[in-house]
């Protein structure tokens, strides 16, 4: 019969985990070093003899204390869900530190495996550690792995399935000794504890009590909540720590971590660990490189290099695919017009569907490029040096050098995506900076909104395509920054939190990791292309198509044609004149629809900043999803010109219209770039923050981007045209 | 002599002597393996000289100057330079 075992995969950041995780189960996920990105729940499932093995891949995390989301929910997991078994990843090389983590797990009491990853680094340092002797002094087994190549991995598990079965689910907390200070007003609180079984339901009496120790947050709360017991132990923590205070100048907390480490160096100094001396005077590969990655001034010059490269890079090649996928849209459009009888529905499946998911899956290939070069530059740890040089300056702003990964994230390097950025904030520890961050990085050029801008771009700078990008990034960068620090020193006043990051040595991204990764959100925007946006292009194609023109006035415009018809011009000129009349149809059409009002009634402002009314109805589509806009666009001119063999592509055709100019590009562009975030952001805003800003944002991010918008129309029309 | 940990020079060597932080600072740096006893190194300064990178333990870490006040260090004396 088959059985099931749960494994936790527990470890640091930078342990290797994740790449481990992925070995194991091949499964989609991410490999990322900086907070935030594996908050989210990643699980996976394998067949491993006769059992079935789910696993559940914990957030990365230093400690088990409640400092950071990451180790409250890896808390949680483990005390809550009860997995057969815990298994934690260290890295070799960082042994000492690593096991700090390994210490609160034994003191937990749930069943371990230790994984000894990274081992192939060790041994090139020189280390060489007694796996054995770990294992007896641990009291749990030891596997070693290299999660990069996979090695070890079904000894791993074998040893997790085989382990959890021998402990039987049960728990053994580990006592640590923590010296004559905190010793016996342990032994007290465990004997408070066990008497009113306070707590005893999910964690182990000493471990309560070490949580008080240590002020925890989260645990103090629940205890609150389960009346006076709770009061007892708060009043016997308060006197150890005038204690404490008095004769040590310490608080408990500095005392157990004290003696945590110093059980650890206990342990390894029962040879566990050798040295080879002569392989240590080996210049680390890392350091080396950030002499010159993190130099004072070559530095900053190489990181503007790496962006910059990056949008060429991005621009050059993606052009090849998108052409293809543009040819294969417009191929499917003249299929459908062939295929499906003229009227309503070959209006809905050309204008509404074909035109509207195939202006936004164009930029597919642009996005999937993009998303493999900043995977990549995420597991190399560039990104944590990104951050590292950076905190100076954002700090300047009121952010902090964390901001800038929901920056990036969002599309501070362009084709982000605000929704991750958000939720990447919850990571900053501070409330102000974090709302902070929150409320600027939709500023971003995030995916959804290259599009426009490579539509405008192609249609009106084309010889400087990458050079206007990269203004576009660092004028969001700029806003996003000012705004911030606006915010800061006006409604979220406060002081600077720590900064404490850990810089992760420089690693070759594994391709696997990097192409999980890209295909991840890669896919994640297809998904948007095939339900949001598919569905806001239908509703927006119904609001373009109805309510129709009333008869009399179609009536009109066939008695014009029969006019051109039985005139006296010639065969070429009356199709001339036939499609001229097709196109006013057109347009009047578009006019008439609910759309084309909306849009018409908003015009007498818009024409401040040069948006016609076809523009403002791509803008207000735009609320709902930023791919929107292009699509919009599309339909909005496929359906003012209704000519089947127009084969010219979207830009060629805003171009040529005589509505736009250059100015007037610009302007939507920073409009764009500006206006208030997208439907699904603002719900992630109010989830991370509150309604309050999220609805703030909208409507100041939106005024703010109408007035450059204005500013910049009637600025370069008045003066520069 | 302890002195702050913001006086050391970059390549400088030091102990940690003892960490005076408000109790979250504290925890978060203890966390990271700042414990009183760690030898460390200075390795580098960000372009605006703040925050500094640290090795210690193994591995490299960085805070800000203004956290590096609140850990005294003993300086170390270069072994072979």
């Amino acid at each position: 019969m088959s059985n099931s075992a749960t494994i936790a995969l527990a470890g640091n950041p930078n342990s290797g985990k994740t790449t481990l995780f992925n070995a194991i189960t091949g499964a989609r996920q991410h490999v990322g070093n900086y907070p935030g990105i594996t908050v989210d729940r990643k699980e996976g499932s394998i067949q491993f003899d006769d059992a079935r093995v789910n696993i559940v891949d914990l957030p990365g995390c230093y400690s088990l204390s409640a400092y950071s989301q990451e180790e409250l929910v890896a808390r949680q997991v483990v005390v809550e869900e009860r997995p057969d078994i815990v298994v934690d990843i260290v890295d070799a090389t960082k042994l000492e530190r690593h096991l700090y983590l390994a210490v609160q797990f034994f003191e937990l009491g749930v069943p371990m495996v230790l994984a000894l990853n990274m081992m192939d680094e060790a041994n090139k340092q020189g280390l060489q550690i007694d796996r054995k002797r770990l294992s007896t002094l641990l009291g749990c087994p030891v596997v070693e792995t290299i999660a990069r190549s996979g090695q070890g991995k079904q000894e791993l598990i074998r040893e997790a399935v085989g382990h959890a079965k021998k402990r039987g689910g049960v728990w053994e907390p580990l006592s640590i000794s923590y010296g004559p200070d905190l010793d016996p007003v342990i032994t007290q609180m465990v004997d408070v504890i066990e008497e009113q079984r306070f707590m005893t339901n999910r964690y182990p009496a000493r471990w309560v009590a070490l949580k008080y120790l240590e002020m925890d947050d989260e645990v103090m709360e629940q205890g609150r909540k389960l009346g006076e017991t709770a009061d007892r132990l708060e009043q016997m923590v308060q006197e150890v720590r005038e204690h404490c205070q008095k004769t040590l100048n310490t608080v408990p907390s500095a005392i157990i971590a004290d003696y945590r480490y110093g059980l650890i160096n206990s342990i390894l100094r029962q040879g566990v660990i050798t040295h080879e001396p002569t392989q240590s005077e080996r210049i680390d590969f890392s350091a080396k490189l950030d002499t010159v990655l993190t130099n004072r001034f070559l530095g900053p010059l190489i990181m503007v290099g790496i962006l910059y490269g990056m949008f060429q890079t991005t621009f050059t090649l993606g052009e090849i695919p998108m052409g293809w996928l543009e040819s294969l849209f417009g191929w499917l459009g003249e299929t459908a017009m062939a295929i499906i009888p003229p009227g309503m529905f070959q209006s809905l499946v050309v204008s509404g569907v074909i035109d509207g998911v195939g202006g936004v899956m164009g930029f597919v290939p642009l996005i999937a490029i993009m998303f493999l070069m900043i995977s990549a530059l995420e597991d190399s740890g560039y990104m944590a040096r990104v951050a590292y040089m950076l905190d100076r300056a954002l700090r300047l702003f009121g952010l902090h050098g964390c901001s800038a990964m929901p920056f990036i994230i969002s599309g501070g390097i362009m084709g982000g995506c605000a929704v991750p950025g958000v939720m990447a904030t919850r990571t900053l520890r501070s409330p102000k900076e974090k709302l902070a961050t929150l409320l600027t990085a939709p500023f971003m050029p995030c995916g959804a909104k290259l599009p426009v801008f490579l539509l405008l771009i192609a249609a009106f700078f084309s010889e400087n395509e990458a050079q206007i990008m990269f203004l576009i990034t660092l004028f969001a960068w700029a806003i996003a920054l000012l705004v911030s620090r606006l915010l800061r020193s006006t409604v979220i006043k406060g002081d600077p939190t720590p900064f404490v990051m850990e810089l992760p040595p420089y690693r070759m991204p594994t391709l696997r990791g990097v192409l999980i990764h890209t295909w991840e959100r890669v896919w994640h925007y297809i998904k948007k292309a095939g339900t949001v946006i598919l569905a806001v292009s239908i509703l927006l194609w119904a609001a373009m198509t109805f309510p129709g023109l009333p008869d009399q006035q179609l009536q009109l415009f066939e008695t014009e044609r029969q006019a051109v018809a039985t005139g006296t011009v010639s065969a070429e000129q009356q199709a001339t004149l036939l499609e001229e009349i097709d196109n006013r149809e057109g347009q009047v059409r578009l006019r008439h629809s609910v759309a084309g009002r909306i849009g018409t009634m908003l015009e007498p402002v818009s024409k401040l900043a040069g948006f016609d009314w076809r523009t403002n109805i791509a803008l207000v589509g735009g609320f709902a999803a930023k791919e929107v806009i292009v699509s919009t666009f599309g339909t909005a001119y496929s359906l003012g010109e209704v000519d089947p063999e127009e084969t010219e592509s979207l830009s060629s055709r805003i171009a040529t219209d005589p509505a736009w100019n250059q100015f007037t590009a610009l302007a939507l562009i920073v409009f764009v770039l500006l206006y208030a975030p997208c439907f699904v952001t603002v719900v992630t805003m109010a989830k991370e923050s509150s309604w309050r800003w999220a609805i703030f944002s909208t409507l100041f991010n939106t005024a703010l981007g109408f007035g450059f918008a204005v500013l910049i129309f009637q600025v370069g029309t008045r003066f520069f045209a | 002599m302890p002195s702050s940990l913001r006086t050391l020079k970059v390549n400088e060597r030091a102990r940690i002597v003892s960490i005076n932080a408000g109790s979250e600072i504290s925890r978060r740096l203890r966390d990271m393996g700042l414990v009183p006893g760690t030898d460390l190194q200075v390795i580098g300064r960000a372009p605006l000289k703040d925050p500094v990178a640290l090795r210690l333990r193994n591995f490299t870490l960085t805070l800000r100057n203004n956290e590096a006040d609140f850990i005294q260090v003993e300086k170390l004396e270069e072994d072979n330079v």
